[in-house]
């Protein structure tokens, strides 16, 4: 493609990496990433694809912007409290990189709109804040073929993993099920520690970057933990369930399931 | 293959780093490999940096001359795709 001289300029450190190049900027340019929840992770997530030069990136969330977000959610501010979150982060977006076509999507994602939400996109973030949520985003990653990258923080610490289905496990071969309500603590209960989020998210956003250019070893096939407090990165296996109920050879998971019954709905 | 004619020819003369190298390598990624680019610039360092920066990326380079006072001549072969 050729690229205007603003675009030489702004993705000039992208261009002279031999990983990336003039082709690989054209591939971060023409492609479309969907975002779901515009908090936490979400934010940095999003920010740093802005960034990039990301050409399409999709933002899924329903909520609106409060004071305690600010410790953390760094796409908004004092004066985008009230608004919507998909607005507020899609205008800070906007001022890092106008060329970014950024379409906010002011819903709950549920088991009845998620499969066409997400039609449209290349790649799928998961920056939820609940487990019904990410199990949601799984089995319908897994169900409509779509590369999915998952991020979950909590206190100090955070994880992330990339599925790409057929290809190695996806959540539900982490873990076969939601925790019952209630026996994991949710962030309003146990705290986060803001910064977290930005690494969190930073990692997932360079699983993106890194699968969109073909480049690298994604997480697939394994979780990254960081223990913020002892400074600890490790990297675990984790290997396909053929057993699995949604992408095993026999799945019994064939629709979606809406788990949000009993648990807290708040942000 | 020194003295043959080069394939492309650009001028990225009152370009600075990284843009010397940015334009040079754009140049490069949209030719065959076997082909040969001649550079003509006038930043010093990119004399230096340019043909550096090309052989890490596996190209070949062929000539760097100072042609006057202030301008250089380089040729690479695109050797990598």
């Amino acid at each position: 493609m050729e690229f205007t001289e603003d675009q030489l300029q702004r993705y000039s450190r992208h261009i002279i990496l031999p990983e990336v190049g003039g082709r690989g900027q054209a591939k971060i340019i023409n492609a479309k990433v969907v975002i779901i929840g515009a908090g936490g992770l979400g934010c940095p997530v999003g920010y740093y694809l802005t960034a990039a030069g990301v050409g399409t990136i999709g933002l899924i969330d329903n909520d609106v912007v409060e004071m305690s977000n600010l410790q953390r959610q760094i796409a908004h501010n004092v004066h985008t409290i009230g608004m919507l979150k998909v607005e507020s982060a899609e205008k800070t977006f906007k001022a890092l990189n106008p060329e970014v076509n950024i379409i906010a999507h002011k819903v709950r994602i549920s088991k009845d709109n998620i499969i066409d939400l997400i039609k449209d996109y290349d790649i799928v973030v998961d920056g939820s804040d609940n487990f019904p949520t990410r199990y949601l985003v799984n089995d319908a990653c897994v169900m409509a073929n779509k590369p999915l990258v998952s991020g979950a923080i909590l206190k100090f610490e955070g994880q992330v993993t990339t599925i790409i289905p057929g290809e190695g496990h996806c959540y539900r071969c982490l873990f076969e099920e939601p925790p019952p309500p209630g026996l994991v603590p949710s962030c309003q209960e146990a705290g986060v520690l803001g910064v977290l989020t930005g690494v969190v998210g930073s990692l997932q956003a360079t699983e993106v970057l890194k699968l969109i250019l073909g480049k690298g070893e994604p997480l697939k096939g394994s979780l990254l933990v960081y223990d913020a407090l002892k400074t600890i990165f490790r990297k675990v296996k984790v290997p396909k369930n053929p057993n699995c109920a949604v992408c095993g050879e026999n799945p019994t998971i064939t629709e979606l399931i809406d788990y949000s019954e009993g648990y807290c709905s708040l942000p | 293959m020194e003295n043959s004619t080069p394939d492309k020819k650009i001028n990225i003369k009152g370009l600075v780093c990284p843009h010397t190298f940015v334009r040079a390598k754009l140049a490069i990624e949209s030719m065959e490999v076997g082909q040969v680019l001649e550079i003509l610039l006038d930043y010093e360092e990119a004399s230096r940096s340019i043909p550096k920066s090309m052989e890490d990326h596996g190209q070949t380079v062929l000539k760097v001359e100072k042609i006057n006072e202030t301008d250089w001549v380089m040729v690479i072969r695109k050797d990598k795709d």
